[in-house]
């Protein structure tokens, strides 16, 4: 492990006082490393996330997950460890099969972690087998495909949150105008979905996300079915709409551009398990504009994510895995 | 090409196809000489229509294989829902019946009407049983399809949402389904009147089926288009009717909006 700009999280807020992007991100100060050797028979993440008590607004406890199928076991995700402030935002990045996903359904409750626990704001997600009412409706969720509904409307779409609430008609409307014209739909409340192009659809699945006012927004490739164009507006879209919500993110992407555009700190995942590699933090003031991406700074710490990246592929390819 | 004159296509061409029709029909009839015993001129199919509708009892007929036709049909659904609704969703008790469901669609259903003349009579029944169980295998199957393709990632949101049972049928299952069911309601209805027609004249004394009979035994080949014509023109107007059905219920749909009925 000669690559040890994994940021300890504990020194973000020094280095997020910089404003601006320092030239050297293995400036950095060195992470705690989170693998014990005499650990053998549990792969550990190579980092913890874990933040001090109470700093938190979500977070991840020693959270795995195994997927058993009829033929195999797959330890998709193992020993995360990850707490995520209020209103920051973070990426999630990895190579295809990392358990970036995974993590976030986990983080959705959309899947049950094997072990572990998922705690939001302070609540656990999970109790027994049951996921915690008001811990839900701080999530919104983002997927890759919009996943509207096509017999309903626009409007009706971004209300749906609201009306599996049993929030009245005309509040539904009133809340569809306003994140319409939040997300730049105004003028498309009566359309379609059918009738609008990928990046209004998924602008629509944004909106509706945000319906109820949930303070974590969770994305799940959302722009990975967009042109690169539409992808990098939409980019900025989301930067101001996060801004403006002051909404917590959590965003898995497979672009490391895109990650560290967005993000706050970017966190890499291993495969084969999946685990914590490093979280790199991103200390350029907001809002970002696209010139961002053209500063020193921002190069290296893309061209170090990749690093990491390629080691973590060809690691995978060499050995097939630390598990099996 | 202007939209206005796009949607008068399909009537023109209908017109036109008719007309096509008949000129060859005539052509036919002129060249090979064809006694009118075969195939009688069109004019005077067109008099065989209007005679036929004055008949004595020809209401009657057609109110008899209505009746037949969409009570069976109706059976046909309630139970194609039914059923598909709880195959789709339980997937070991669709294996468990997946041999019966396979054998009992390639049985010639057809090659049945017989017995069941036997065993219900000459009656309405028997004929509401036959439409009924013709009808119900595209209503099975497309039920099942359609269960089964409710969309993961529509599931994931209603999910997330913590949407409870019904809320998640009333939302996302019912309206995604009901293309399906209405595709196959679209087959189903053809597939019902076949059922009362083919089982009127194997075995009834009332109905249009009936009437092909009759028409057939007493060798009048003008009656007999004209019946043809009329059963055209019933089973034409029930499809319709499907299809306006599908367009109320599943306006957003695709299949809902190009405008093919009027060519057809």
């Amino acid at each position: 492990m000669d690559r040890q700009e994994t940021a300890d999280v504990r020194h973000r807020s020094s280095a997020a006082s910089a404003g601006v992007l320092e030239d050297d991100p293995a400036g950095a100060p060195n992470g705690t490393v989170a693998s014990t050797p005499e650990a053998d028979s549990v792969v550990r993440s190579d980092v913890s996330g874990a933040l001090p008590e109470g700093e938190a607004e979500i977070e991840l406890r020693g959270v795995s997950k195994l997927f058993t199928s009829r033929h195999r076991e797959t330890l998709a995700l193992t020993d995360i460890n990850l707490g995520i402030r209020k209103e920051e935002f973070v990426t999630l990045v990895g190579q295809s099969g990392c358990g970036k996903t995974t993590m976030l359904r986990i983080l959705a409750g959309l899947i049950k972690p094997t072990s572990g626990e998922v705690r939001i704001k302070d609540r656990s997600l999970w109790r027994g087998n049951t996921r915690d009412e008001s811990a839900l409706r701080q999530l919104g969720l983002v997927f890759q495909d919009a996943n509207l509904f096509p017999w309903y409307t626009v409007e009706d779409n971004i209300g749906l949150p609201l009306a599996l609430r049993k929030v009245d008609k005309k509040q539904r409307r009133q809340r569809a105008h306003e994140l319409g014209e939040l997300v730049g739909l105004t003028g498309f409340e009566k359309a379609l979905p059918r009738e609008l192009s990928g990046g209004m659809r998924q602008r629509v699945a944004i909106a509706r996300a945000l319906s109820y006012d949930p303070e974590i927004l969770l994305m799940d490739e959302p722009f990975g079915a967009l042109d690169a164009m539409t992808r990098d507006k939409m980019n900025m879209e989301l930067q101001r709409i996060a801004q403006t919500t002051k909404a917590t993110v959590v965003l898995v992407t497979h672009s490391i551009a895109e990650a560290v555009f967005l993000a706050d700190r970017v966190v890499l995942l291993s495969a084969r398990p999946g685990r914590l590699r490093s979280i790199t933090e991103i200390p350029a003031k907001r809002p970002r504009q696209l010139e961002v991406t053209a500063e020193p700074g921002f190069q290296d710490r893309v061209v170090n994510l990749r690093h990491q990246l390629i080691e973590d592929e060809e690691r995978v390819a060499r050995h097939g895995g630390v598990s099996e | 090409m202007s939209p206005r004159t796009r949607r008068l296509i399909p009537w023109i061409s209908t017109i036109g196809s008719i007309i096509v029709l008949v000129i060859i029909w005539k052509l036919v009839i002129a060249v090979f000489d064809v006694s009118p015993f075969v195939l009688p001129q069109p004019e005077k199919v067109v008099g065989g229509v209007r005679d036929l509708v004055q008949e004595n009892g020809f209401w009657t007929d057609v109110r008899i294989t209505l009746t037949e036709t969409l009570v069976g049909f109706g059976i046909a659904i309630v139970l194609g829902i039914g059923l598909g609704t709880l195959l789709g969703r339980v997937q070991w008790l669709e294996q468990a019946m997946r041999p019966v469901i396979v054998a009992s669609q390639v049985v010639p259903k057809v090659a049945l009407i017989p017995l069941f003349i036997i065993w219900f009579g000459f009656g309405i029944t028997s004929k509401i049983i036959i439409v009924a169980m013709i009808a119900f295998f595209p209503m099975l199957l497309n039920t099942i399809l359609g269960v089964r393709s409710v969309d993961e990632g529509q599931k994931d949101v209603m999910k997330s949402l913590n949407a409870s049972r019904w809320q998640t049928f009333r939302r996302l299952e019912y309206p995604s389904t009901l293309p399906y069911i209405l595709a196959g309601m679209e087959v189903a209805i053809i597939f019902a009147v076949i059922g009362a027609i083919v089982g009127e004249y194997l075995g009834g004394d009332q109905g249009l089926g009936y009437q092909i009979v009759t028409s057939l035994n007493n060798l009048e080949a003008e009656r007999l288009f004209a019946v043809i014509f009329c059963l055209t023109l019933f089973g034409f107007i029930l499809y319709l009717a499907v299809v306006a059905l599908k367009r109320f219920l599943i306006p957003w749909h695709a299949s809902a909006i190009d405008n093919t009925t009027a060519s057809t």
